[in-house]
């Protein structure tokens, strides 16, 4: 039985927001599902604690003495120390280490703080490494997996659990889906006691540790109900080799849309892991996501913005990013807007696409005109627009003395856009 | 014909004098649209945009009749909006307030069980009936009264699906956004239902999103519940790989909710798919011909 703490060797995801509730599919939209602001595991762990949900002792340190000082308060003579970075797969790339003496714990500190980590979900260039937590290691008996979240077929928050701790929990899902336990929690009447048994019975935990279970997740749905958790994932929940049942990890989103009402742990936002480019676009209300290919789109609304891509992937091209600029979009916004798109090198065309509804295409199209002109954008630009004033928009622009090249429809557009994506 | 609204129905709009409130409701009412009442809680007993604005939705119901609700308040306040519209006894509440919390929606979604109506949204344009009554934030011009029946997870991309049937002249007996939230009213098989049973309605096109299993389910609705020509788009089919966080998603979903899987389970039902956004319209034209 390994000493070692292997719930960051085992699995781990964790990376940005996304509804958790089609996370991880391999493919799938990162706008307008209400997202998530990740908790480090350190923190996730303290909000654990605060709710009296057993972890094993621990303290962040972000200095190798500090480090050191954690691992003397702690006590002992086995520690744990992990890397805080907002994506799993920390263990196989070198950030978590099971460290048998304080020099080794002060080793380890000075190793991983102010190294960019990168793990199999991080991407290439990896995360900063601003803080290590230092654990007590823990004897482990047993590894369980536990995980709650919104089941959006059922509109209603779920637990999760397997017996399969540890393991690559998704291939258990998909091969022996009995071996996965769900309950779906009625928000008028909380989590009732014959669900926290269901649970309990099918981990196969015995009657002193079904008790500790059941508390455990009592306190774990009050604080994913009081805190507006988009995702609460526990992996691996451990029986002790003493039998209690402790909590290993910690992963905590908290949803963006409540943040006005989670103060406090919106507090707990750590920008050094969020990707510069989307935070820059978030706040000026636009919602970015890099590509790799060379054109650039510029939509309103996230529905669209994605058709916008299939369209130009259908017709030979490569999108560069997804964006979109939001239903409201302005001169403003579409001024934003380039500036995003133009700090990728890549890009060697950008098309516009924008139905405009509630918002004037003839606004549109100033703010197309100004953007071109004051950025002296030199990749071909090719414009859709529909809707609302869309012959104003269209004049401005065949007036403007500008190259800008104007399309008919949707299929217009993307094919204009990879033929000026290929020539350029 | 049409679904849902018409233009005997009679509306409230819940934030009438906020921003939003104001400047979409007067589109509405331009629209031809029948605003009987507004609610704001402290305005009780004014006028806005010619309208009278009650304290409570049981005040404005009461007074005005009015049988839907068209929702603009703010998200924190948004769920108790939405409640106290079921509460007053309206038959449609049409939510078009983004950014609603999540566990709001899951509370809101148990506690409408009692009550005996819809909700549309929230986070969705809102719904239309071409040339009778428009609630929500759609542009009215671009539709036309006509055959079509159309349902939406998108808002943009509902105009594009929208202005292509009305550029071919089928136009559309009822447009329905039912919004992207992951806890939101109605699904699609909702809508696909009432469309099947609406004699004006001739066919139906539907667009979907990668994400959640509606599309999925919606697949086997038609296949045994659904007579007329339904087409299907699903976006998102180049949508980069996000970033996640956790296993909890992937289990839960079960391997479903790519556009493939969607697209998959449409061919399967007979729907007619379509792999380019802009062949809606044209799509629908060719079998109805």
């Amino acid at each position: 039985m390994s000493l070692l703490n292997r719930s960051a060797f085992a699995s781990l995801s964790t990376l940005l927001q996304n509804t958790p509730a089609f996370a991880s599919i391999g493919k799938y939209p990162l706008p307008k599902e209400s997202k998530s602001m990740n908790l480090h595991e350190y923190q996730s762990k303290q909000l654990f604690a605060d709710y009296g949900i057993p972890v094993p002792q621990g303290h962040a340190a972000s200095s190798a003495d500090d480090a050191v000082a954690a691992a003397g308060k702690i006590g002992g003579d086995l520690w744990v120390v992990k890397a805080q970075i907002h994506a799993g797969g920390r263990g196989k790339a070198g950030g978590v280490k099971l460290a048998r003496s304080t020099d080794e714990v002060r080793q380890f500190a000075e190793d991983m703080l102010g190294t960019m980590l990168a793990t199999h979900q991080s991407g290439p260039e990896g995360l900063p490494v601003n803080v290590v937590y230092v654990e007590a290691g823990s004897e482990i008996e047993r590894e369980l997996y536990l995980s709650m979240l919104v089941d959006r077929e059922v509109s209603k928050v779920s637990f999760i659990a397997s017996a399969a701790g540890g393991m690559d929990i998704e291939q258990v899902a998909q091969d022996t889906p009995e071996k996965i336990f769900t309950v779906a929690i009625s928000p008028s009447t909380g989590l009732m006691g014959y669900q926290a048994r269901q649970l309990a019975f099918g981990l196969g935990l015995n009657k002193q540790q079904s008790r500790q279970f059941e508390d455990l997740i009592r306190r774990l749905y009050q604080l994913y109900m009081e805190c507006d958790a988009g995702l609460i994932e526990i992996n691996p929940l451990i029986v002790t080799k003493a039998g209690d049942v402790l909590a290993l990890d910690g992963k905590v989103n908290i949803e963006d849309n409540a943040l006005f009402r989670q103060k406090k742990l919106a507090e707990l936002r750590d920008p050094t892991q969020e990707d510069e480019k989307e935070r820059e676009a978030a706040e000026h209300d636009l919602s970015y996501v890099s590509l790799d290919g060379n054109i650039a789109c510029m939509v309103n609304g996230a529905g669209l913005a994605m058709a916008t891509m299939d369209l130009i992937k259908l017709h030979g091209g490569d999108p560069a990013n997804f964006l979109d600029v939001g239903g409201g979009a302005t001169s403003e916004r579409v001024a934003e807007a380039f500036k995003l798109i133009l700090s990728n090198t890549k890009v060697n065309a950008i098309l516009v696409n924008i139905f405009g509804g509630i918002v004037r295409c003839d606004l549109i199209a100033e703010g197309i005109i100004s953007a071109v002109k004051e950025m002296g954008v030199s990749v071909p630009v090719i414009v859709r627009l529909e809707g609302t004033n869309v012959q104003k928009g269209k004049a401005l622009l065949a007036n403007s003395g500008l190259d800008i090249i104007t399309a008919d429809d949707l299929t217009d557009a993307a094919k204009k856009a990879v033929s000026a994506a290929v020539q350029s | 014909m049409s679904i849902l609204v018409n233009e005997n129905s009679k509306i409230v709009c819940q934030g009438l004098t906020g921003n939003q409130g104001s400047f979409h409701t007067e589109q509405c009412v331009a629209y031809g649209t029948n605003v009987v009442a507004g609610v704001t809680p402290g305005r009780g007993g004014e006028e806005h945009l010619n309208i009278p604005v009650y304290n409570t939705m049981r005040d404005a119901v009461d007074a005005s009749g009015a049988d839907v609700s068209m929702i603009y308040v703010p998200a924190p306040f948004a769920a108790d909006a939405i409640l106290e519209a079921a509460d007053s006894g309206v038959e449609l509440i049409v939510c078009i307030t983004e950014g609603i919390p999540v566990l709001d929606m899951v509370k809101v979604k148990t506690a409408l069980k009692e009550y005996d109506c819809r909700l549309i949204g929230p986070n969705c344009p809102g719904i239309i009936t071409p040339g009778a009554c428009k609630i929500g934030i759609m542009p009215g011009f671009i539709h036309q009264q006509g055959r079509i029946g159309v349902i939406s997870r998108s808002g943009t991309l509902t105009y594009e699906a929208v202005y292509q049937t009305t550029q071919n002249g089928l136009g559309q007996t009822t447009c329905v956004g039912i919004g992207g939230d992951p806890v939101r009213g109605m699904d699609f098989i909702d809508c696909l239902e009432l469309f099947e049973a609406d004699a004006e309605t001739d066919g139906i096109v539907m667009v979907g999103e990668i994400g959640g299993t509606d599309e999925e389910a919606a697949a086997e609705f038609i296949q045994s519940n659904v007579s007329k020509p339904v087409v299907a788009y699903i976006a998102g089919v180049t949508a980069p790989a996000g970033k996640r966080m956790g296993h909890a998603g992937a289990i839960i979903a079960g391997g479903k909710g790519t556009a493939e899987d969607k697209f998959k389970a449409l061919d399967a039902a007979g729907a007619a798919t379509v792999r380019s956004p802009a062949e809606l319209g044209s799509k629908m034209l060719e079998l109805l011909t």
